[in-house]
């Protein structure tokens, strides 16, 4: 059931992905951008991550997406125009892209040397409380740092809009 | 395993089936109280009283032709009213009704399921939820529709901030973010309920996570996005028939879910008021004896001719209700079903009595509201009840 599962969302994921780069129109993007990131949440949710989970739909698909299918339909911004593809890219694309990912998967295979398997429901320091725990005991300085980065950008972001009023 | 499963599958249609009927007659019931608010009497002509009005309206949205206009965005057009109410049913599945009851033998809840991430499950699916309204909008490719979409999709992100913070206030005092143990933490009676719960009275933040309900189900006074005299019908502008049903659906539906979660976060879900050794059990029994009995006297002295039978008829039937929350076999699981249902029913009402009340608002007044007032008290109240609870609790 689980692999059935992995199986069915991580190749939604993937159909997603490639749709975000081949369609023309932004918010067709975007909405297959959602797709991924939906699909995402239910493989953390496998995998026994639920707050993370709820929290990837929350603020990647039900803020973050939301936010830029808005600006996309504010700026009314048209299809996308296929202009004629670059000789070098058709000829050393494909032969670059299995280089790549080559070479990511001879570090991966370094890196973590043994092979131990995933399994599913076998992780259990998901839930909501033992995020929270984690957060405020051993990550307490980088949680706080990014909260302190936040709010710099957050005051950024007003000052850059308020120059732009003036 | 077999039997969770059927039991599942049964609890599914039967929450289903329930929610599809309240859905038609909440429609019924809101034409029924701004009519009356409006001293009119409201749908009268199909079944006693209108009752079968919501059967008719079925039909005839079944029925209508479903024009498919040929400048939209096809898939996107089509998907849109399909995400609305999908996303609209699907916070429904975490709502417990009741407690947990013996049916034939086996031990279940009155839930579909209990996720240990409840609350954030409905607020992910809500926010899902504005993708429908906000792709309706813009593949439609019309300005009206687009100029609802917009409207509608900045409103439900600047309200989300504020229904969210209101939501975590409560979720400090009972220290969960499962429904049924929230509303376990809230039992014993009234002084108990998040909304009364010491250190700190929740009342402010219950305010602001109604105010901000309203503007996420897009009702009066926020119902900017499908406001008719500038945008003639907003984002479901090219909608018609059973696509534009949807989105009539998925607005009930979440409205619904608004009152179920404020039921279940401030008023304790399914708990009685007082406990019931002070006779709480008995309240439903006086109340549906007196509908019934009224409902009895007014037929007897009809003011109009065809009540001389439907006013005897529902007035039986209140009795029978009545007598049927005596039963101790129905008693355990009807108190608490009936309790939950005038929790969210009242605030359902709440929703009609402002409909019928209130005008709508300019935009700039809207989004002025929620960022300068509305989110900042809603923050001050979530820092009040944290520093509250971590100082007493």
């Amino acid at each position: 059931m689980d692999v059935i599962l992995f199986l069915t969302f991580a190749i939604i994921a993937v159909v997603c992905a490639i749709n975000v780069v081949v369609q023309t129109h932004p918010i067709a993007s975007a909405v297959s951008l959602v797709g991924v990131m939906g699909s995402l949440a239910v493989l953390y949710l496998l995998l026994g991550a639920e707050f993370i989970a709820a929290a990837q739909v929350i603020v990647y698909a039900g803020a973050i997406m939301v936010l830029f299918v808005f600006v996309i339909m504010l700026l009314n911004a048209g299809a996308e125009v296929r202009h004629g593809r670059s000789l070098m890219a058709q000829v050393l694309g494909v032969p670059l892209l299995i280089a790549l990912l080559g070479v990511v998967a001879y570090f991966v295979q370094r890196l973590y040397p043994r092979g131990t398997m995933v399994h599913f429901g076998g992780f259990t320091g998901g839930s909501a409380q033992a995020v929270g725990h984690a957060l405020f005991t051993t990550y307490l300085l980088p949680f706080e740092a990014t909260s302190i980065l936040v709010l710099i950008a957050i005051v950024g972001a007003i000052v850059l809009a308020r120059k732009e009023m003036d | 395993m077999d039997t969770f499963i059927v039991i599942s599958l049964i609890k599914i249609f039967v929450v289903f089936a329930v929610l599809m009927t309240t859905l038609a007659y909440l429609q019924w019931v809101e034409r029924k109280v701004i009519a009356h608010i409006q001293l009119r009497p409201g749908p009268y002509r199909v079944g006693p009283h209108g009752l079968l009005q919501p059967l008719a309206d079925v039909i005839k949205l079944i029925t209508k032709e479903d024009l498919l206009p040929p400048y939209v965005n096809r898939p996107l057009y089509l998907l849109a009213p399909f995400l609305a109410i999908t996303m609209a049913l699907l916070s429904i599945s975490v709502i417990p009704f009741g407690p947990a009851i013996n049916v034939a033998g086996y031990r279940t809840w009155m839930q579909l399921t209990d996720l240990n991430i409840g609350v954030l499950f409905v607020l992910a699916v809500s926010s899902m939820g504005v993708y429908g309204i906000a792709l309706a909008g813009w593949s439609s490719n019309n300005k009206y529709a687009l100029l609802g979409g917009l409207r509608s999709s900045a409103q439900m992100i600047s309200y989300e901030l504020p229904l969210s913070l209101a939501i975590a206030a409560p979720l400090l005092i009972s220290n969960t973010l499962s429904l049924r143990d929230l509303v376990g933490r809230q039992a014993g009676g009234i002084w108990h309920w998040n909304v009364l719960h010491g250190p700190f009275p929740q009342i402010i933040s219950f305010i602001v996570f109604l105010i901000a309900g309203f503007a996420e189900t897009n009702r009066v006074p926020f119902d900017l996005p499908e406001a008719e005299n500038e945008l003639v019908a907003g984002f479901h502008t090219e909608y018609s028939s059973m696509k534009f049903a949807s989105f009539f659906m998925a607005e009930y539906a979440n409205m619904i879910t608004v009152s179920a979660m404020a039921t279940l976060l401030f008023l304790g879900g399914w708990v009685a008021p007082w406990p019931a050794e002070y006779g709480s059990t008995l309240v439903p029994v006086a109340v549906f004896a007196v509908a019934g009995v009224v409902a009895l006297y007014h037929g007897l002295h009809p003011a109009r001719r065809r009540d001389r039978l439907s006013l005897p008829a529902f007035g039986v039937i209140f009795l029978i209700i009545a007598a049927a929350f005596l039963l101790p076999i129905l008693q355990g699981w009807l108190v608490p079903l009936f309790w939950f249902c005038a929790k969210t029913g009242t605030i359902l009402f709440a929703f009609m009595w402002v409909r019928g009340t209130l005008p709508r608002f300019r935009y700039d007044q809207l989004m002025g509201f929620t960022w300068k007032f509305l989110f900042p008290v809603a923050v001050v109240n979530l820092l009040v009840t944290a520093f509250l609870v971590a100082w007493l609790g």
